[in-house]
């Protein structure tokens, strides 16, 4: 119960945040961390449970004949993904409170920022797939609020829209896939389908299943093809590019990977799909990022390369490789989250976050430098931080799988050393230059998140033993699906990874030395016909087509509308009666009296002269011949009501077009003979079409008779000798009382319509006068 | 009579498609008024046809004896023909008002909401 609690209180939170905010001023933010406070300490109490492979659950029967339980469960995985999105939110929480100090918005911006928290620990903590499938959608959504917070600039509207619709297209096909999982597996609970991992790479629905998870993971992950929307979101406030597009949001396609994986993992397709996936995506984003000079875009596309690495060793499936993303994981989530609250601090306190603007900037922001160097050199993979061991795992997870993928994983990590020198070093070291804002240091609601994560990458890289037991190796058991035990230490002696790690590191600082001329040599190199381009086409072609349809469909003529329904709905019922042979030809083909035809012939005659006339009173003249003679046919058949009814209507809709004729004008000419004759043509389809039917129908009693039950009781119950009339006042009586209200709106309504007078109406009536 | 009846049904709704399709305003609502008596034909033909025998009990009887007109038809229709007289009239006072308001009669030169 407390964990569903807790996985919902950020959206409880979020609903009061607004108000706390106008309350409570600047110190909203202090008070509104709280709460992810609390929910570290709860979420590390509950650690020791999933270390005995005893995880907290909760469950509630919510849709349960779709095999839907709104269930969670907090085994080492979860958990270690919660612990960051609480822990790095409690610090992100207060940090926007000194960035943003002074918007008028803070109060939405904590909103969402609470609401994403909310939804991403669902995404972690959700044990039916389709609560997290809910969960991940409201990500996707808290993300483009957040990262259309500034959405008066058009570029971070854009940008807000660009990765909603990247990643919820591929949540699309994450819903997909999660369903015939669900199928083939037989239940929607992870812990089951965990269960199932054979059942289910034996299933026929395997291939397509994981293709869709997959673009699901890729696309929220910024994998490549898909990276382009990660380093645009970068418009969003940095507190935000900090948390959901580093250390949380992104990874959920990670761990959803990590969560999956002992289910789907063991195949050939996951590993070239997944693992090939993963190396491109660190290949491309580490060389993207040689040319960056903006520190946020610089940042993110380490952290598509980072993620790239991630899903290499999600995809390689091997214990050692998921021991090292696990590692890697946090050590990211660590070293990068503080990374993005240094370059927030530079971009807050210098009013520049171009890289060649920044520099020996450490006298004057020391705090601030320190934490970005310990960061830097984190992500750098220096002993003794945290970024070191995670590296050197890393490296011995690729020796195992040859050469080349060492090659790949070594060239990702002389990425990582540049992107570490390029932030954490070049603005605080070297020649002071001119900012545009004078640089001090920043407040100490903005040092305190990157320092805290500084110092824990420096505290774990020392005693790493410190976090192997209670929150690594659970992790590390459910993601490969047995439990394992996982010891970290920092020295593992001299060698092959070690020596790969050293040479990294001078091969590196040298990239790093010489980035200048790298970066005015690549840069020449762009090309334009990346992804990015392909989505501002495609969305483009929609936007056309979108325009395109509505302004051949909704032409704001009616008689266009007509047409086209007419004209389909002709086409449709005609098709379906001839090619389900449905035509019957009624028998009694003779039994016709002579009056009866003339008859006919005669509201044929009315009905047609009523179309070609050129005058309105002949055209009324004539409309009335048809209803009399309708009115003579009711006669004839048996029904003296219909035909009084119809005479007395007939007789006053009559008058009533010659009085309105009065103040109408003549009949004109509007349409040429060519519409005209396309008119008659599709007037005659439809005609024929009727007639068909109406022929077809006739000979068909697919029921017996209902009527049979009022001329049975018209009598007895009803004492009514007339049938008809005792069923529209008796039998049917509510309804005729309908009917009579009907009328007496329409009597209100043409009384309301002939007494107003609109302003234009006695502007013309006076002009006429 | 079916026959005859089905193809004057069909002309009856040919008759009103083509004047629907008009400009004039009032050529559609002349549409219209032949459009509800094709419908109404048609529901009168569906239910087959009886000549002279309305269901209507005799004095010194109980119960209708067969052969009778379906009475349940003819209650719909009824029902029918006076809504549709309530629709004819409060369209021809719209019009007459939409006249008044825009100038014209002309529906292609009514689109705009602007008047």
């Amino acid at each position: 119960m407390i964990l569903a609690i807790a996985v919902l209180s950020g959206f409880g939170l979020a609903f009061f945040a607004p108000i706390l905010s106008r309350r409570l001023g600047h110190s909203t933010g202090w008070i509104l961390a709280l709460l992810p406070a609390g929910l570290t300490v709860y979420f590390a109490s509950l650690t020791p449970l999933a270390a005995a492979n005893e995880p907290a659950t909760f469950s509630y029967p919510w849709a349960t004949e779709l095999g839907l339980l709104f269930s969670f469960r907090a085994d080492g995985l979860a958990l270690l993904f919660a612990l960051l999105i609480s822990g790095i939110g409690t610090l992100v929480v207060v940090y926007a409170g000194g960035y943003l100090k002074g918007d008028p918005n803070l109060g939405r911006f904590y909103a969402w920022l609470l609401a994403f928290m909310g939804a991403m620990l669902g995404v972690a903590l959700a044990d039916n797939i389709l609560v997290l499938f809910v969960f991940w959608e409201l990500t996707s959504i808290s993300s483009y609020m957040l990262i259309g917070y500034e959405h008066e600039r058009e570029s971070a509207r854009g940008s807000a829209l660009q990765a909603f619709l990247v990643t919820g297209s591929g949540g699309l096909a994450l819903l997909a896939g999660l369903l015939l999982l669900g199928n083939a597996g037989g239940t929607f609970e992870l812990s089951g389908l965990l269960a199932q991992g054979a059942v289910l790479r034996a299933s026929p629905l395997y291939l397509p299943a994981v293709i869709l998870v997959l673009l699901g993971a890729f696309t929220k992950s910024a994998q490549f093809p898909f990276h382009f929307w990660l380093p645009n979101a970068m418009e969003a406030p940095t507190p935000v590019s900090a948390y959901l597009h580093s250390a949380t949001m992104v990874k959920a396609g990670v761990y959803l990977l990590a969560r999956l994986g002992p289910v789907l993992n063991g195949t050939d397709l996951w590993l070239y799909a997944v693992g090939g996936v993963g190396a491109a995506t660190m290949l491309v984003g580490g060389y993207l990022a040689l040319i960056q000079t903006d520190l946020k875009r610089l940042l993110a596309y380490a952290t598509v390369s980072t993620l790239g690495m991630l899903t290499l060793l999600i995809g390689l499936g091997s214990s050692h490789a998921l021991e090292a993303a696990i590692v890697l994981l946090l050590a990211h989530g660590l070293y990068k989250g503080a990374l993005f609250l240094v370059a927030g601090a530079l971009d807050h306190e210098t009013g520049t976050r171009d890289i060649t603007q920044l520099g020996g900037l450490f006298s004057k922001m020391k705090l601030t430098a320190t934490a970005g160097g310990i960061a830097s050199l984190s992500m750098a993979g220096l002993p003794p931080l945290f970024g070191f061991i995670s590296k050197e795992l890393a490296y011995e997870a690729a020796l195992e799988f040859g050469p080349w993928l060492t090659a790949c994983v070594v060239a990702g990590g002389l990425f990582f050393v540049f992107v570490a020198g390029a932030v954490g070093v070049g603005p605080f070291w070297g020649k002071p230059k001119q900012t545009p804002k004078s640089a001090h240091e920043a407040p100490f609601s903005m040092w305190l998140g990157p320092l805290t994560l500084a110092g824990l990458s420096l505290l774990i890289g020392i005693f790493p033993a410190s976090v192997s037991g209670f929150l690594v190796s659970p992790a590390v058991s459910a993601a490969i699906g047995e439990a394992v035990g996982v010891r970290l230490k920092l020295w593992h002696g001299v060698n092959t990874a070690f020596i790969l790690s050293m040479l990294t590191l001078v091969v590196g600082a040298g990239l790093f030395a010489a980035r200048e001329p790298i970066r005015s040599v690549l840069s020449k190199l762009t090309w334009r016909w990346g992804p990015a381009f392909l989505y501002d086409r495609s969305l483009d072609a929609l936007n056309a087509v979108a325009r395109g349809q509505t302004r051949f469909l909704q032409s704001g003529y009616l008689r266009f509308y007509l047409f086209t329904i007419v004209f389909v709905g002709t086409g449709l019922a005609g098709y379906t009666l001839f090619t389900r042979g449905g035509f019957h030809w009624p028998l009694d083909v003779l039994d016709v009296r002579f009056y009866e035809a003339l008859l006919a012939v005669l509201i044929l005659c009315g009905a047609f002269f009523a179309t070609i006339s050129k005058s309105r009173l002949g055209a009324v003249a004539s409309l009335g011949v048809a209803g009399y003679g309708v009115a003579l046919i009711y006669l004839l058949f048996g029904a003296p009501d219909l035909a009084m009814t119809q005479f007395l209507i007939e007789s006053l809709t009559v008058i009533l077009f010659v009085l309105a004729f009065y103040h109408l004008p003549n009949f004109a000419q509007l349409t040429l003979r060519r519409s005209r004759l396309r008119d008659v043509l599709i007037a005659l389809l439809a005609g024929g079409l009727m007639t068909t039917l109406v022929l077809s129908a006739v000979g068909i009693q697919l029921y017996p008779r209902i009527s049979s039950y009022f001329v049975e009781n018209s009598l007895p119950l009803a004492h009514g000798r007339n049938v008809v009339n005792v069923i529209l006042v008796d039998f049917r009586g509510i309804d005729t009382m309908g009917e009579i209200t009907v009328l007496g709106i329409a009597a209100i309504g043409v009384y309301a319509l002939l007494k107003l007078n609109l302003g234009a109406g006695r502007n013309r009536e006076g002009e006429e006068e | 009579m079916e026959i005859i009846l089905a193809f004057v049904i069909g002309g009856l709704f040919a008759a009103s498609i083509y004047m629907l399709l008009r400009r004039s305003l009032v050529k559609l609502l002349i549409g219209l008024a032949l459009l509800g008596h094709s419908a109404n034909l048609l529901i009168f033909t569906a239910a087959k046809l009886t000549r002279g025998q309305p269901p209507v009990i005799d004095a010194n009887a109980t119960t209708l004896e067969p052969p009778f007109a379906d009475p349940l038809p003819q209650a719909l229709i009824l029902t029918a023909i006076v809504i549709s007289f309530g629709v004819m009239a409060f369209a021809l006072a719209l019009a007459f008002r939409a006249y008044r308001s825009v100038g014209t009669d002309d529906l292609d030169q009514m689109k705009s909401t602007d008047a």
